[in-house]
């Protein structure tokens, strides 16, 4: 690798040829501020907030997009770059709506924090935004254009990562907005609700949906009793909410900060997608044992769920009829639970914790009600809603001593966890199926194939003498071309999962707000670190999931199953 | 002043004097004698002839042509592309429409050389939009050049394969910006790009691209036909050959003019464009087009060249001289200038987008008596931040006319603030 020798406000730096003097700057300790730059996307350079000095050169250069450079000479703080940067901030400032203490991302914005730093108390500038609607259309995200600063982040991850474009910008100059096309609503395009945009929005132009409300009026509400489950991958997420690094497994102080909040019970997802393993296996050995559509496909991803029946409706029959392990688990609460305590499925409110904006538009589908009134999950808040509540109500996450779930939806496996992670719900439907079908014993437990953020992974495996190949592909630009492979006739496999989101569930667009692959690699890395620490691994094993067959279900794929865990996906093409 | 002196005509030679629709006139007045030159040459030498002819490229930016041509050679990356910017977008500029209507193939000519000298088998002639005559007129003249084997496969014999599309814009300004274009091209709306990297090693898909205005391939077989040495000959120390000038504004004959670099502006408005209408003084003149610099009528004695307009911190653009006479309002002037921008602004930057409507509005507040002291300074401010940190041409010289008002004309704005605002400072 070639070294490049350059100074940096005076100081001597030798980076690799081809870094940018962003990336420079921070290995000597200078953070220059940024907005549109992610270390994940190609450059955009649009934002300029990032400008530097650089001898030689006539105007400032954006740091960002600029390598440096044999004998470089840059100054990242001198009066012109301060200016200028304070001017780029203060004109964003001026288009935008400042009502900061009543914004969605008050305390988690890009602009708020590099105008704080740089001393910009208010815009010199007229303030000319035109107040636009705001567009509330879809269940899953909200789209503020009056937060907007036109950065292109959104856009690049819904067209590179996703494949989807929904979002781009439309007209120029003063009027450049990023919308859908023809400027349609967000609920009218085939937008998949993912989320993805709002993850990597430095503003509040993107959000979710905000539900916080509904869930504590609930929790005021003497009459209801108010259930919440939490998905596998916020036990390692919601701890940066509160300062927390990336990756740290908090599923105790979880519980308790839920308790905290007054929720009446709390149960784990991961039970459900313990059960998802049993009856999507089950599925899965059915298909190949009676020469039923394959590959099957994973259903659990409700991104993913959109995306088939918005561009691929012609290849619903692969689908999986399992529900997600949220909905199992909504249809549960509402039917087994509500009977079980003596209670109508309407005095339940069911909540629950998700990584994702995508479910809750799976919440609101008029397929997911056991009794076709009320929804078998009332409230879906994304793991930055739940850090907000706590935030509300002062709970000190941090402070909180560990507690357990409540039975009987607490008891889950390590092959339940790993569904919060690309490749998670192969490698454990991997280990009930080899050893329900063999009826032997796994020596090792972990499909270290299926594991890791590469796009498209495969493996095989010998069930009595016949090998099944397997595929694992995460975002839905790899998903895309997994359904080319199954149109073309060329995909061999069985079964195979696909997850909406880059990285799976712990790169959910309901996560904390950065979305890199190295936050993703972090929090990938506990979910196996969470797994390798279970004493059960395998959900055939989980001892509450066999209560539950032999009290309720019966067996898989029974009638009891039929009704309540597996649904039927439709053409929705727009 | 002997009008004659300063006028050398070499591409416009044939203005008038043949039928622009026939490729026969051309060729019977020496047309495609160079490309035949050329083709007998190698690639190697052509370059060296248009870097010893010291030619710079008349968009407005004056790079070293032949530099240029070596850059796209020497770069790694097959297909190459060779582009012709003819989005002639910038207000006061007519050349590169008259170069197109009135002698086609002097322009196809000199792609023609180019592309083989850097080894390129595609070219495209970017005619913006509102030029549907001069696109009619170079469609034509393709198809004529094909027919004669001036295009296509095995160009006369010589083993080289070469075509040209033409593509119109769709009436952007920004589409002149060397990567607007590009990514107009490439099918994508007209939006600007940071660089380097520079499209001689990654403009149209990503290739290797020799983007050029009109007028520069137009010089092309001049400088084969005479050899770069004797080319170098006319013109200044700095600026070599002969310059297309567009005159407009207050004066008696406005119109096209070629004149030899080192012609003082003086010479040009008054010998050539006989002066400014009912002898009224001149107020200001502006260089190059909107975008350009204002200068005042005691600066006119400047001659057309790239060193002194560079020790002025001045420069010609590409070659739009625009006279305003001592009526003139020069707010309103500066208002419908950034008016201008900011309609064609793309939109992708911050100090473009904002800053242009922002400079509307401090502009206003003068036009209307309410400034005050620090919008003067607020103003200044944003302009340098406008043009120190845009990402691409637009933004940065759209303020350039403000910027010289300041510098020649403070009263203009001074005399606006208003009055018990600057009696409190």
């Amino acid at each position: 690798m070639n070294m490049v020798n350059a100074k940096i406000n005076n100081r001597a730096v030798s980076v690799p040829e081809g870094t940018s003097i962003l990336h420079a700057a921070k290995d000597t300790g200078i953070t220059i501020p940024n907005l549109c730059y992610h270390p994940d996307q190609e450059i955009k350079a649009n934002c300029r907030v990032c400008v530097v000095e650089v001898d030689g050169c006539k105007t400032l250069q954006a740091a960002c997009a600029t390598s440096v450079r044999e004998g470089m000479v840059i100054r990242t703080n001198t009066q012109k770059v301060r200016q200028a940067r304070k001017v780029v901030v203060e004109l964003l400032l001026a288009n935008h709506d400042m009502n900061c203490t009543a914004c969605k991302k008050n305390n988690h914005c890009g602009l708020q924090e590099i105008a704080a730093n740089l001393g910009v108390r208010e815009s010199r500038f007229e303030n000319i935004l035109v107040h636009r609607e705001i567009d509330t259309s879809s269940p899953s995200i909200e789209r503020n254009q009056n937060k907007c600063i036109k950065c292109g982040r959104c856009i690049q991850m819904c067209a590179k990562v996703q494949g989807l474009a929904i979002l781009d910008y439309i007209g120029r100059s003063g009027d450049v907005e990023v919308k859908p096309a023809f400027g349609w609503y967000l609920g009218d395009v085939a937008c998949v609700a993912c989320g993805q945009c709002s993850v990597v929005c430095p503003v509040a132009a993107i959000t979710e949906k905000e539900d916080i409300e509904r869930v504590w009026e609930a929790i005021n509400d003497p009459d209801k009793t108010v259930v919440v489950q939490t998905a596998p991958a916020v036990r390692v997420s919601i701890g940066e909410e509160f300062g927390l690094d990336p990756g740290a497994i908090v599923t105790g102080k979880l519980v308790a900060s839920l308790r905290a909040l007054g929720f009446d019970k709390v149960f784990d997802t991961d039970f459900t997608a313990d059960l998802t393993i049993i009856e999507e296996g089950h599925e899965l050995l059915e298909r190949i044992n009676h020469g039923g559509v394959l590959p099957m496909l994973t259903s659990c991803s409700p991104g993913w769920i959109n995306f088939i029946e918005q561009y691929y409706p012609e290849l619903l029959a692969h689908l999986s009829s399992c529900k997600s392990p949220q909905q199992m688990f909504g249809a549960l609460a509402k039917g087994y639970y509500a009977e079980k305590i003596g209670k109508k499925p309407e005095d339940i409110f069911s909540v629950s914790i998700m990584p994702c904006t995508a479910k809750k538009f799976e919440a609101v589908r008029d397929e997911m009600s056991i009794d076709g009134k009320n929804p078998d999950v009332d409230v879906v808040l994304t793991t930055r809603e739940l850090g907000k509540m706590l935030r509300q109500a002062g709970v000190d996450f941090n402070q909180l001593d560990e507690e357990d779930y409540d039975a009987p939806f607490g008891l889950s496996t390590g092959a339940a966890v790993i569904f919060g992670a690309t490749g998670g719900v192969m490698e454990a439907a991997l280990r009930t199926v080899y050893e329900v079908v063999t009826g032997k014993t796994l020596e090792s437990l972990d499909f270290k194939a299926v594991r890791g953020l590469e796009g498209i992974k495969e493996a095989a495996v010998d069930l009595n003498g016949t090998i099944v190949k397997v595929a694992v592909a995460h975002s839905l630009s790899n998903a895309r071309k997994v359904m080319e492979l199954i149109k073309s006739g060329k995909a061999e496999y069985a079964f195979i999962e696909i997850m909406c989101c880059p990285g799976g569930c712990i790169g959910g667009g309901g996560q904390p707000f950065g979305g890199t692959d190295e936050l993703r690699l972090k929090r990938m890395d506990a979910i196996y670190r969470a797994d390798g620490a279970l004493p059960i691994r395998k959900s055939h094993e989980n001892p509450a999931i066999k209560k539950l067959y032999d009290e309720f279900l019966i067996k898989p794929l029974g009638e009891k199953s039929h009704h309540l865990l597996h649904t039927k996906y439709k053409n929705r093409k727009k | 002043m002997n009008k004659n002196a300063c006028v050398r005509k070499l591409l416009t030679k044939r203005f008038g004097e043949i039928n622009p629709g026939s490729i026969d006139d051309y060729i019977s007045r020496g047309g495609y004698d160079s490309l035949r030159k050329a083709l007998a040459m190698s690639g190697g030498d052509i370059i060296n002839e248009i870097k010893n002819s010291g030619l710079k490229g008349r968009g407005g930016a004056a790079f070293p042509t032949g530099l240029k041509m070596q850059a796209v050679k020497e770069a790694g990356g097959s297909p190459k592309y060779i582009i012709c910017n003819a989005d002639e977008g910038e207000p006061g500029n007519f050349k590169d429409r008259y170069l197109m209507e009135n002698d086609p193939h002097q322009l196809i000519e000199g792609i023609i050389i180019c592309a083989y000298a850097t080894g390129i088998k595609h070219g495209y002639i970017f005619i913006r939009g509102e030029y549907a005559r001069a696109a009619a007129m170079v469609e034509k003249a393709l198809e004529q050049a094909r027919i004669r084997g001036f295009l296509g496969d095995n160009i006369l014999d010589a083993g080289f394969d070469f075509d040209i599309d033409v593509y119109t814009g769709a009436g952007s300004y920004v589409c002149g910006e060397e990567f607007a274009l590009l990514v107009t091209i490439e099918g994508k709306s007209g939006r600007a790009t940071y660089k380097p990297p520079f499209p001689t090693t990654c403009g149209l898909y990503n290739k290797p691209t020799q983007i050029n205005n009109v007028e520069t391939f137009c010089n092309i077989p001049h400088i084969i036909e005479m050899g770069g040495a004797e080319f170098s000959k006319i013109g200044t120390d700095s600026s070599k050959g002969t310059k297309l000038v567009c005159l407009s504004g207050n004066v008696v004959r406005p119109g096209l003019y070629e004149v030899v670099f080192g012609t003082s502006i003086k010479d040009i408005i008054y010998g050539l464009g006989g002066g400014i209408p009912n002898n009224r003084e001149i107020k200001m003149i502006q260089l190059g087009g909107a975008s350009g610099p204002v200068i005042p009528s005691d600066m006119s004695d400047l001659p057309l060249d790239y060193a002194s307009m560079r020790e002025n911190d001045l420069n010609f653009g590409s070659g739009a001289i625009i006279v305003m006479d001592e009526r003139i309002n020069v707010l309103d002037i500066l208002k419908r200038i950034i008016g201008f921008f900011h309609h064609e602004s793309c939109g992708k930057c911050t100090p473009c987008r904002e800053g242009l409507a922002q400079t509307l509005i401090l502009l206003d507040r003068f036009i209307e008596g309410v400034a005050v002291e620090k919008d003067l300074a607020l103003l200044g401010i944003l302009i340098e931040t406008m043009s120190e940190a845009s990402i691409c041409g637009l933004g940065q010289a759209a303020p350039t006319a403000i910027k010289k008002v300041l510098q020649y004309f403070p009263e203009e704005f001074q005399s606006r603030i208003h009055a018990t605002d600057s009696a409190a400072v």
